[in-house]
């Protein structure tokens, strides 16, 4: 599927650019989680958005999301697991690809830093994609590390392939099969020698063959490498242009205050340049 | 010679030849690999003649993925007169594959 513009997030900063390029009459494609996992669907009072005082973040994701779909945008819920700039931009979401002239970065901040030994092995037993590496590890084990609220769902394709699973979590999801053993743990850390041969969780080794590291969203720098970035966020001007043409940023993902007007305003922007830069290629 | 999509026997034959090889391996249910696929298409348009640049179905061909231990897709992989010279893992514009084309070619 082509797109004029693609968004990958669906916060208050990705809703916005989508409906900024819909009233100038592209096509807006969002990627992003179920709005209803996000951290700000958990807040319990937002009293500095104009207009609206008092609203509960789930209220007001939920009016955001309302005026998005009725603005003719189009959503995929999933993660975007990789990225490729060339010929536009293609972008996938499980097994499936979308286009488009021009992207938009709005995934928000991602809290987590990387696992010890996560960046050494990945690609040699750290994946980030159940649907793409499971079947070279059918008949392994395989450890996920369940970050996401998707997680127990890759968990359990994992094991109907084939691959004997074991999922690590803090907690125990509820939506976990009981038949996939489980083991509490916050630290992670991914061990082998050419490739990896166990995870320590909380101390405790695992063997495994690959390690499946299920977070919210992968890092803008994991997925396009050339953007440049300062202090952690993603380098924009005040076009909201990042180092990467046709890539533009907005929210939290660009930095401080962490803030839903912020986040809006910037979309705004991002959304009415990315609409601007599409004109100006079709010239 | 445009894309080749090899088997295990015609990967051999093309390896034991001198020159450039480069080979992608890929699987059909890998949303990565088919973002990758015109990519390599496009190399083996632009490098016609001077190096072969095949693709490897890791459901087709388990054996060449076991021998080379592909544990990640899209791998694409480079060979030199038959050694391995290079590979590169994961989804990546094409001038990081037409570097090491290059400077091999």
């Amino acid at each position: 599927m082509k797109y004029d513009v693609i968004v990958l997030g669906g916060g208050p900063a990705g809703l916005a650019a989508a409906v900024a390029a819909r009233c100038r009459g592209k096509t807006a494609l969002v990627v992003g989680n179920r709005w209803q996992d996000s951290p700000l669907a958990k807040a319990e009072k937002i009293d500095n958005y104009l207009g609206l005082p008092g609203r509960t973040g789930y209220e007001l994701l939920a009016e955001f999301q309302k005026h998005a779909e009725d603005a003719g945008v189009e959503f995929v819920t999933g993660r975007a697991i990789s990225l490729m700039a060339w010929d536009g931009f293609t972008v996938t979401v499980g097994a499936d690809l979308y286009q488009g002239g021009a992207l938009i970065m709005a995934p928000g901040v991602v809290r987590q830093a990387k696992f010890p030994g996560e960046a050494e092995y990945l690609g040699r037993g750290v994946s980030y994609c159940a649907t793409c590496d499971g079947m070279l590890y059918r008949g392994k084990d395989v450890v996920v590390v369940g970050r996401t609220a998707d997680a127990p769902e890759e968990a359990k394709y994992l094991k109907s392939i084939g691959c004997a699973v074991t999922y690590t979590a803090q907690k125990r999801p509820d939506e976990l099969p009981e038949d996939i053993p489980f083991v509490a743990a916050s630290k992670v850390e991914v061990r082998g020698g050419q490739t990896v041969a166990s995870v320590l969780l909380d101390g405790t080794e695992v063997p495994c063959a690959c390690a499946f590291i299920l977070r919210a969203s992968l890092a803008p720098t994991d997925l396009l490498p050339a953007l440049e970035t300062e202090g952690g966020y993603i380098k924009v001007d005040r076009a909201m242009k990042t180092s990467v043409e046709g890539v533009f940023a907005c929210g939290d993902c660009t930095g401080t205050p962490l803030q839903v007007a912020k986040a809006v305003g910037e979309g705004h922007v991002a959304g009415l340049s990315a609409c601007e830069y599409l004109d100006k290629q079709s010239k | 010679m445009a894309l080749q999509h090899f088997t295990e026997e015609s990967f051999d034959k093309a390896l034991s030849q001198p020159g450039l090889l480069v080979a992608d391996f890929w699987a059909e249910w890998c949303g990565p690999c088919r973002m990758l696929g015109p990519v390599v298409e496009q190399l083996a348009a632009d490098y016609d003649g001077k190096a072969v640049i095949g693709k490897i179905n890791v459901d087709d061909e388990p054996e060449l993925a076991q021998r080379y231990g592909i544990m990640s897709i899209p791998t694409v992989m480079f060979f030199k007169d038959g050694q391995e010279i290079d590979k590169k893992i994961g989804v990546m514009p094409p001038q990081e594959f037409t570097k090491i084309i290059d400077a091999n070619i």
